[in-house]
């Protein structure tokens, strides 16, 4: 039988859990982690990394279907989905099987079952019905989210579907009504339309993307539908009415009621917090909307008890997760880290064309009472993006007017989910204008359209 | 087990020290409690001892580095009989975190805390200043010395927090609290530097790294200028008793020997400073914001110049000391002083300062308050001067005393009651024999 008494326990091994024991490891602690599932989480298994996988497959279909344009022809394009799915499903699993190896490399102990606080500094584990009681100074939660559900709107797994039936089909829907613009919903709507799925995204805010600029919202906005893809905002799904092999959704938008009918419905909501069966009754973990209250060190109010990503609070990505747990550990460890700064936290969604930001939008960072400077460049202003056929895309630079911080930075286009972290990096490290302007970027690069925006914005852009 | 001696924190307010010289070498067997190095403050130079047993490894921080941070690791320390090869190799701190022991996560973090030694190269005396961007350009606008910034950020990186807390031209990461007794103290003008530095052609100056005692020094006297709101009273003392006493005193003193003595005007200058002191005990006394903190010892700091800058160390209890005992004590902190030897506890704190600058002909000057004190006295040159006694001209020979006053603790009228006391007895000496 294996130790039972540990410094720090970790229950849940998604890029939150198992990056906080890794980091626990090479600190020296005792570490084990608790998983109920597979090793990797969400994230590796039904989120980031399967999805990326899909959206590969579309891009290369997308792409393939331009060949002409490129003077390529490959005869009649199709694809199989079967091998699609396989596909992302062997990478999830490779690496899920690279965590174990991490585990065991930084020796970590992994246990599986279910975790539950058991009293202090205890924690039971149970597993086929069996019950293995465990000690720890530390035990960080990290057990995650899971799609929400709307009254009325719950997901069935057949015709409505979360984001774990949409990634693993059978067969492909002809039409498909995603219900909510967050990264996820958009991700699957661009998947299923780019390999020719009629779609129609339902948005109850007034625009899609809502989390990102204004103007990047509404440039995304034109190129799905471009696209192709049918898009309401402001608009509310009210029922939904299954039949066979289909759903009549009603939606009301504007005071006015239609109804569609589709062959699937992917609900994207949002997402609930893993709170339930933790054990968190009778402790001094508090308890808000389905997350976890923590203070800036992830600690909840039950002393050896700390809680982070999507179960602490958002927002719900995976890196955040990541970050988080390694400063709630190093803190632990008694090292000196810094606190999260959510300004800091990239977000990046992989439609086509993808979109990524960091920090302020404009109409954040003005309400937050700053003066600022705003710069602008269009990708065909970017002679790599004419070379490899993506013309369509801008960057905007927000910057405090007054002291040239860069406040935030927004992207849409070809690969910017690869350059947002040029600009991460930036903030970090507390760039001004100064030090982006002065900057050379390679040429011919993508990349340049990161530094034009930024002379834009102090009025010395090149290319346009 | 190998475990890394740290950078030790030799006062509650230091961040950074120079490792000014190792006194074992890699493989001496120390024991603790014996002396390991001695490390340089902003304040003074300070041995460091061993906590544990065992054999120095290796020298992670050679000496003559400067601002190492606290809690750094500087050194590994072997068991009895463990192979100097155990000891983690010097850039690999994360080797050392990895090695931390794993069932005390409580001193996991002791051996883990630590940034990686490079970290030394952070606030280069004259070197660069390591700052964000953002914080050199704030600094700027504000007109903060990012020199005296503490940094926040990693390796003491100054970042934009640290210059928006930060107060222009003074460091207020560093800066004490009232009650913290003070460092060295105020003799000539403060030496606040001009912000912004004028633009100047290359190849017409020449920068001279500044050391940590210039920097509390510009530091603390900027602050007291521009916080303390200053009055000064002066007097002119005849001296011509007290140089005689001197004389007759010092003719009497052993030649060698524990009791051997040799009188300065100063001395005798502290002994009156201090038995004013007791005659007025309401000038003893620092301002804290919310009250007015009387002192209970009469503890009187001098200040004396060094090669790095000046220093107040304090004569303790001097209204309890004899002229020759104060004599005696003096030079021996003044000593010590200018070989930046001083403890800690010998120049923190004080009620009241002295800055002398007689010797060098100065007739009359006056000094910037050592905060937290309230009064610094400033002290001229003994020199003949025409005076009028008995309604005609005489000579006698002079000393002008100003002495520097906060105003928001001691008013107009009780420093004229001090200052006349100190008058009184510089003017007959013997009655500070009562």
């Amino acid at each position: 039988m294996a130790d039972s008494s540990f410094d720090v326990i970790v229950v849940g091994s998604g890029p939150g859990g198992y990056v906080t024991a890794i980091r626990a490891g090479q600190l020296g602690l005792k570490t084990a982690i608790v998983e109920r599932d597979k090793l990797g989480g969400i994230c590796l298994n039904w989120g980031c990394i399967p999805t990326k996988a899909l959206l590969r497959s579309a891009e290369i279909y997308r792409n393939t279907q331009h060949g002409k344009d490129f003077g390529i022809n490959a005869g009649s394009l199709t694809f199989d989905l079967k091998q699609i799915v396989k596909r992302s499903r062997g990478i999830a699993d490779d690496h899920s099987k690279g965590v174990a190896y991490l585990m065991k490399k930084n020796k970590v102990q992994v246990i599986e079952g279910s975790a539950k606080l058991a009293g202090s500094g205890k924690i039971s584990v149970e597993k086929d019905g069996k019950k293995s009681d465990y000690t720890a100074k530390h035990i960080i939660l990290a057990t995650g989210a899971r799609a929400r559900s709307l009254p009325g709107l719950e997901a069935d797994g057949k015709l409505v579907w979360t984001y774990r039936e949409a990634m693993v089909p059978e067969t492909f829907p002809k039409s498909l009504l995603v219900i909510g613009s967050g990264a996820i919903g958009i991700e699957f709507a661009s998947f299923y339309r780019t390999l020719g799925a009629e779609v129609t995204v339902v948005e109850v805010l007034p625009r899609i993307l809502a989390v990102e600029d204004e103007e990047i919202s509404k440039f995304a906005h034109k190129q799905f539908e471009k696209q192709g893809m049918k898009i309401m905002t402001g608009a509310a799904v009210k029922s939904l009415k299954k039949g066979d092999n289909s759903v009549t959704v009603t939606i009301e938008a504007g005071g006015k009621t239609s109804e569609i009918t589709v062959e699937r419905v992917i609900s994207a909501v949002g997402i609930v917090g893993n709170v339930e069966n933790l054990g968190l009754e009778g402790t001094k973990v508090k308890v808000d909307r389905t997350h976890v209250v923590i203070d800036e060190w992830c600690r909840t109010g039950e002393p050896g008890v700390y809680a982070i990503g999507d179960l602490a609070g958002p927002p719900w990505l995976a890196h955040k997760a990541s970050h988080e747990g390694v400063m709630c550990v190093e803190k632990i460890a008694g090292l000196h880290p810094h606190p999260l700064d959510t300004t800091r936290i990239p977000g990046c969604t992989y439609c086509h064309p993808q979109i990524a930001s960091v920090g302020l939008t404009e109409a954040a960072a003005k309400e937050k009472g700053y003066q600022v400077k705003v710069g602008r460049f269009p990708f065909v202003g970017n002679g790599k993006a004419s070379a490899i056929g993506e013309r369509d895309g801008m960057a905007k630079v927000v910057f405090d007017a007054k002291t040239g911080e860069l406040l935030g930075a927004h992207l849409i286009g070809a690969e910017v989910t690869e350059l947002i972290q040029g600009y991460v990096i930036g903030k970090t490290l507390e760039t001004t204008e100064a030090e982006l302007m002065d900057t050379i970027f390679p040429h011919p690069t993508v990349s340049e359209v990161m530094h034009e925006a930024v002379l834009d914005a102090y009025g010395r852009v090149m290319h346009v | 087990m190998a475990t890394n001696i740290l950078m030790p924190a030799l006062s509650p307010t230091m961040t950074e020290g120079t490792l000014a010289k190792w006194l074992k070498k890699e493989g001496d067997t120390v024991s603790s409690g014996e002396l390991l190095a001695e490390i340089e403050t902003d304040k003074a130079t300070m041995e460091f001892e061993a906590a544990e047993d065992g054999v120095l490894g290796k020298i992670l921080v050679p000496a003559g580095t400067e601002n190492v941070v606290v809690n750094q690791p500087i050194a590994v320390l072997l068991a009895e009989g463990e192979d100097a090869s155990a000891a983690p190799a010097a850039p690999a701190a994360k080797k050392a975190e990895a090695a931390a022991p794993a069932a005390k996560p409580a001193e996991a973090p002791k051996a883990a805390a630590a940034p990686a030694p490079q970290a030394a190269a952070k606030n280069d005396s004259g070197g660069r200043v390591f700052a964000s961007p953002l914080a050199k350009r704030l600094a700027k606008e504000k007109g903060v010395d990012l020199a005296a910034v503490t940094g926040s950020g990693p390796h003491g990186r100054i970042v934009k927090s640290d210059v928006n807390g930060a107060k222009p031209g003074a460091a207020p990461a560093a800066a004490p609290t009232a009650n913290l007794p003070a460092a060295p103290a105020a003799a000539a003008k403060a030496p606040a530097a001009p912000k912004p530095v004028p633009a100047a052609a290359e190849g017409t100056y020449t920068d001279v790294p500044v050391n940590n005692m210039r920097k509390v020094i510009a530091q603390r006297l900027t602050e007291s200028s521009q916080e303390i709101p200053h009055f000064k009273l002066t007097v002119d003392c005849n001296i011509d008793k007290l140089l005689a006493l001197r004389e007759e005193l010092n003719g009497r003193a052993p030649k060698d020997g524990d009791k051997a003595y040799k009188l300065s005007v100063n001395d005798f200058v502290i002994r009156a400073v201090a038995l004013a002191m007791r005659k007025v005990p309401d000038v003893n006394v620092s301002w804290v914001g919310t009250a007015i903190r009387h002192w209970h010892d009469i503890d009187v700091a001098v200040a004396v110049a060094t090669d790095g800058g000046l220093i107040t160390p304090i004569i303790r209890k001097a209204d309890q000391k004899g002229l020759a005992e104060i004599s005696n004590e003096m030079k021996d902190l003044a000593t010590r002083a200018k070989a930046n030897k001083l403890k800690l506890e010998e120049f923190q704190g004080g009620g009241f300062s002295i800055s002398n600058l007689g010797m060098f002909g100065i007739k009359d000057f006056s000094a910037i308050i050592n905060p937290p004190q309230s009064c610094i006295l400033a002290v001229g040159v003994g020199e003949k001067r025409p005076i009028v006694k008995d309604g005609a001209l005489a000579i006698a020979t002079m000393m002008t005393c100003t002495m520097s006053t906060d105003h928001r603790t001691v008013d107009g009228a009780l420093g004229a009651v001090y200052i006349t006391a100190f008058k009184a007895l510089i003017e007959d000496p013997l009655t500070m024999l009562l």
